[in-house]
């Protein structure tokens, strides 16, 4: 048997994983509120965050860097949506997917052929990097500061959401679209703001895995993009805590599966098939709201 | 005494806590057009929907041609929540989607025309005939099926033909002028070669003459097919002229019933829709 | 003479050209580019075509294409292997544990029918889900049978994640453009039938087409289970042209890639699913090959022509169809005989028509 540090270090990775899937869940989970789009391009964004740290951070500090990068994310994700969601948005839902799906594809290939296909190191944030020691265990700060990070944003987003004039719009706008659109609300700065929160997230997310992680490729953002996707559709659409609770199950889930040998080609496979119990049993997640179509 | 065709017994549709239908009881018989008129969101529609197993009732019973083909109780999370009447009547759940219903000979119509809007007019009525087709998906997929293909196709252009439509048969259905869309959703409701017709609100959005138009419309298809009707309509010139029988529903209730020249001068139904008395 | 009669002799008059290039091209120039576009274009033509049955003609937006294609090569190579290769190709299994050796058509048609067993499968539960959800789903169940292929435990059977080789593979590179054309036809025959017809009613309006008796179940689980048909068909063939198979490589993108195809060629038009496959093929194999290599035009060095520009191009002109010319190359038309001669009438027609109004 393993001892207990083993354990407790999977448990950690889980949890970073976990973190990093919450993050990204938030960006999915919102923007599918509010305009019934899964957004396939997400998990690129986060990618792409990726690659603007290698090349920023190539020639300026990272003090500065950091806030460039998360900038320069929410300018992309704000880009996407006005260059490829807005003008399909009375369009059958299909073609907006059909759009994000070319524009996941957009990305990947305008990475590989930046980068010419490898993976780039990712630059170090000396700062993260410091072990800290707890008990007998050394844990790098990283793996403590990703999920306190998280869970400050996620509670900052949620207090924004429920108190603030622009939360209050977005729940409208998530509720019944035509009718915010009729009391007045100004929707498309809504949506804006919604992409800019989850952009914004995904870049804090892509600076903190990165760092652990150590690489950037382009084709990196796809698999976590889809599982952050299942995590927001475990928690229920329009449920930001449902969303990094699956975040975080999916996370620790993986972590233990991908230990063991015999199973840990399953490790995908098992996010997969918790989204088909989920769709098929509980179809509205976790905590999620019941939608009707009047006949 | 002309043959039941359509008995609606005791059915009661609530929602969650609202009660949208309660307790009511309307029989058609064969030949009739009966008529289930009331204000806006009385349930007219909602009743309608539990006949064609589009919803399921909460409670009550439901036969046509003297087999039962809804039947539901209150149970599960309904029974605490159930606010209507006749519990512990019935017994039996009897289910059927949609498509078992029309097989079963009940065609209708929608509020909101629903055309298969970018198909050509003469794909929409043929598309309706694929239900009574005598071929399975390997002898029609295979045209194997000609004799059967060249039915379908024979007996919906007389259909186009007998609704004068016959000219657009081409056409995007979604391109027809309003009055013909409507023409050709009834043409299509009656290519599944029903016996008994819904038609929820066949004269909304048309002027006084298009209405007088559609009442003929509607008695001589009548006659042709050999159907019988039931129609939820607001208009109440075409309603009083027509209908051999009237329903009023309010709030869900069913507050008269009778021919019309009974329910013109009711004044629960004059009430109901005007919502003032007469010494105002 | 009549327009169908007219219509027939052209078409075979086509059919009899297009042959003869075909013959040419297999004797003469076996193993060029053109050779290798042509076989690739029409796989690919197929897949298309069977996506687009679903997503474009019943409007079930299911992206588990890759799956049906992966477990259609998948069958295929595990029965065709000859016997006295399995020690091989099965090296860390011990040569595995089948032991028949079919002939490839009865391989090629097991793939069909194998595919249509797991997509009754899938298609039970994921069916009733709404479209996006039908896309997630069907996208994880395509990923889970990928995970389960490369499981160790079925290494005896299928590899597990090693590469399956040394079957049957094309001959000629006719057999898959008539195989492919076959199966295009039979496709077509089912759209243009009454079932074909269902398809299409469902796609407009789900609610009106049960309330004229269209069972949905039914009649969505028909057309999930063609279309896997097909796909698992299509990867068969796939795995012959390749000539090695590996779950790997069975990934998701490659659904996009054929959803692409559809878009690009037009959503509902089988036309413009073959048209789509030939021009994606053509380019990214071979045309536009250019924009990857280092050019130097008049001594200037062109700095942003190198490996992977091609695939940029073609992103981008996949967005401005789907932004800008959302109906693609076909819309929903298809190829008639009418519909060229009219094109070529047009000028024609409206000189004529000014001829008149000048004189009259």
């Amino acid at each position: 048997m393993h001892t207990a540090t083993y354990y407790i270090d999977l448990l950690l990775s889980g949890i970073t994983v976990g973190s990093l899937y919450a993050l990204i869940a938030i960006g999915y989970t919102m923007v599918y509120g509010i305009l019934r789009l899964i957004n396939f391009a997400h998990g690129d964004i986060f990618m792409m965050a990726g690659f603007f740290m290698v090349y920023v951070s190539a020639s300026m500090p990272m003090a500065v860097a950091i806030p460039v990068v998360l900038v320069m994310t929410v300018l992309l994700g704000v880009l996407i949506e006005r260059a490829a969601y807005k003008p399909l948005r009375s369009a059958p839902r299909m073609s907006v997917m059909i759009s994000a799906i070319g524009v996941s594809y957009l990305l990947q290939n305008l990475a590989t052929y930046i980068t010419g296909g490898l993976a780039r190191p990712y630059p170090e944030i000396s700062l993260l990097k410091k072990t800290l020691a707890v008990g007998t265990l050394n844990v790098k700060i990283i793996t403590v500061v990703t999920p306190l990070l998280t869970i400050l944003l996620v509670v900052a987003l949620v207090l924004f959401i429920n108190h603030t004039k622009t939360g209050m719009a977005m729940r409208a706008v998530s509720k019944d679209f035509d009718t915010a659109r009729l009391m007045g609300i100004k929707v498309n700065n809504v949506i804006s703001a919604t992409f800019v929160i989850g952009s914004f997230l995904a870049g804090v997310g892509s600076i903190l895995y990165f760092t652990n992680y150590g690489q950037v490729s382009p084709m990196i953002g796809a698999m976590p993009g889809l599982k952050a996707f299942v995590a927001a559709v475990f928690g229920g659409i329009g449920s930001i805590p449902g969303a990094v609770l699956g975040a975080y199950i999916i996370g620790i889930c993986e972590s233990l599966i991908k230990a063991n040998d015999a199973i840990a080609i399953f490790s995908n496979a098992f996010t997969f098939a918790l989204l088909i119990l989920v769709l098929l049993f509980k179809p509205n997640g976790m905590f999620g709201e019941k939608l009707t179509e009047k006949v | 005494m002309a043959e039941n065709v359509l008995h609606i017994e005791n059915v009661t549709m609530q929602f969650g806590g609202v009660v949208a239908v309660n307790n009511l009881n309307l029989d058609v018989n064969q030949g009739e057009i009966v008529a289930l008129i009331g204000p806006n969101g009385a349930g007219k529609t909602t009743a309608f929907n539990c006949v064609t197993g589009v919803y399921e009732p909460t409670n009550g019973k439901i036969d046509f041609l003297g087999e039962t083909i809804v039947e539901n109780f209150p149970h599960g999370k309904m029974k605490k929540l159930y606010a209507g009447e006749n519990m512990g009547m019935y017994s039996n759940v009897v289910s059927h989607t949609p498509d078992v219903i029309t097989y079963k000979g009940i065609a209708r119509t929608f509020q909101n025309i629903r055309l298969f809007s970018k198909l050509s007019v003469f794909e929409n009525v043929l598309i309706a005939k694929h239900m009574r087709a005598k071929q399975n998906f390997f002898s029609a997929a295979l045209h194997l099926n000609r004799a059967e293909e060249k039915r379908m196709r024979e007996e919906a252009m007389a259909l186009l033909e007998e609704q004068g439509l016959d000219k657009y048969k081409d056409d995007v259905a979604g391109s027809l002028p309003y009055g013909l869309q409507r023409r050709l959703e009834i043409a299509r409701a009656l290519a599944t070669d029903p016996k008994l017709l819904l038609l929820d609100e066949p004269a909304a959005g048309m002027n006084p003459q298009e209405t007088q138009e559609l009442a003929v419309f509607i008695s001589e298809i009548r006659d042709k097919h050999n159907l019988s009707i039931f129609l939820v309509e607001h208009h109440m010139d075409l309603v009083m002229n027509i209908s051999d029988r009237i329903y009023v529903l309010d709030f869900g209730k069913l507050i008269a019933q009778g021919v019309p020249a009974e329910i013109q001068s009711d004044v629960r139904v004059i009430d109901a829709y005007l919502g003032v008395s007469e010494d105002e | 003479m009549g327009n169908k009669k007219r219509d027939l002799i052209l078409s075979l008059i086509l059919a009899a050209v297009v042959t003869a290039l075909l013959v040419y091209v297999d004797k003469e120039q076996h193993y060029s580019m053109l050779a290798s576009v042509i076989q690739k274009a029409s796989i690919y033509a197929l897949l298309a075509v069977s996506l687009n049955l679903l997503n474009g003609f019943t409007g079930l937006f299911s992206l588990g294409q890759a799956g049906f294609m992966m477990l259609g090569a998948y069958t295929y190579a595990i029965l065709t292997i000859p016997l006295e290769q399995h020690a091989s190709v099965y090296q860390y299994f011990n040569g595995g544990i089948v032991n028949i050796c079919l002939p490839a058509f009865v391989g090629v048609f097991a793939a069909g029918v194998v595919a249509v067993i797991f997509a009754w499968l899938v298609g039970k539960p994921c069916l009733k889900l709404k479209s996006d959800y039908l896309a997630i789903a069907t996208l994880g169940f395509a990923e889970i049978l990928r995970a389960i292929i490369q499981w160790e435990v079925l290494g005896p059977v299928t590899n597990a994640s090693n590469i399956l080789k040394k079957f049957p593979k094309f001959d000629s590179i006719l057999t898959p453009v008539i195989v492919c054309a076959f199966c295009i036809f039979l496709i077509v025959l089912l759209i243009n039938s009454s079932y074909g017809r269902a398809f299409k009613a469902i796609r407009e309006d789900e609610i009106a087409a049960e309330a004229m008796g269209i069972n949905l179940a039914k009649t969505k689980m028909q057309a999930f289970l063609t279309s896997a048909f097909f796909a698992g068909v299509g990867g068969a063939l796939l795995a012959m042209f390749q000539a090695s198979v590996q779950a790997r490589s069975f990934t998701s993108a490659m659904t996009y890639e054929i959803l692409l195809i559809v878009v690009i060629g037009g959503i509902g038009s089988v036309t413009g699913s073959i048209i789509g496959s030939f021009l994606y093929i053509a380019s990214s194999e071979w045309w536009l090959r250019f924009l990857d290599d280092s050019q130097t035009y008049l001594g200037v060095n062109i700095p942003f022509m190198r490996g992977g520009f091609r695939m940029v191009v073609f992103s981008v002109v996949i967005m401005l169809i789907v932004l800008f010319y959302r109906q693609g190359i076909m819309g929903t038309k298809e190829f008639s005989w009418q519909g060229i001669i009219d094109f070529f009438k047009k000028p024609f027609a409206k000189r004529k028509r000014k001829a008149v109004e000048d004189n009259g």
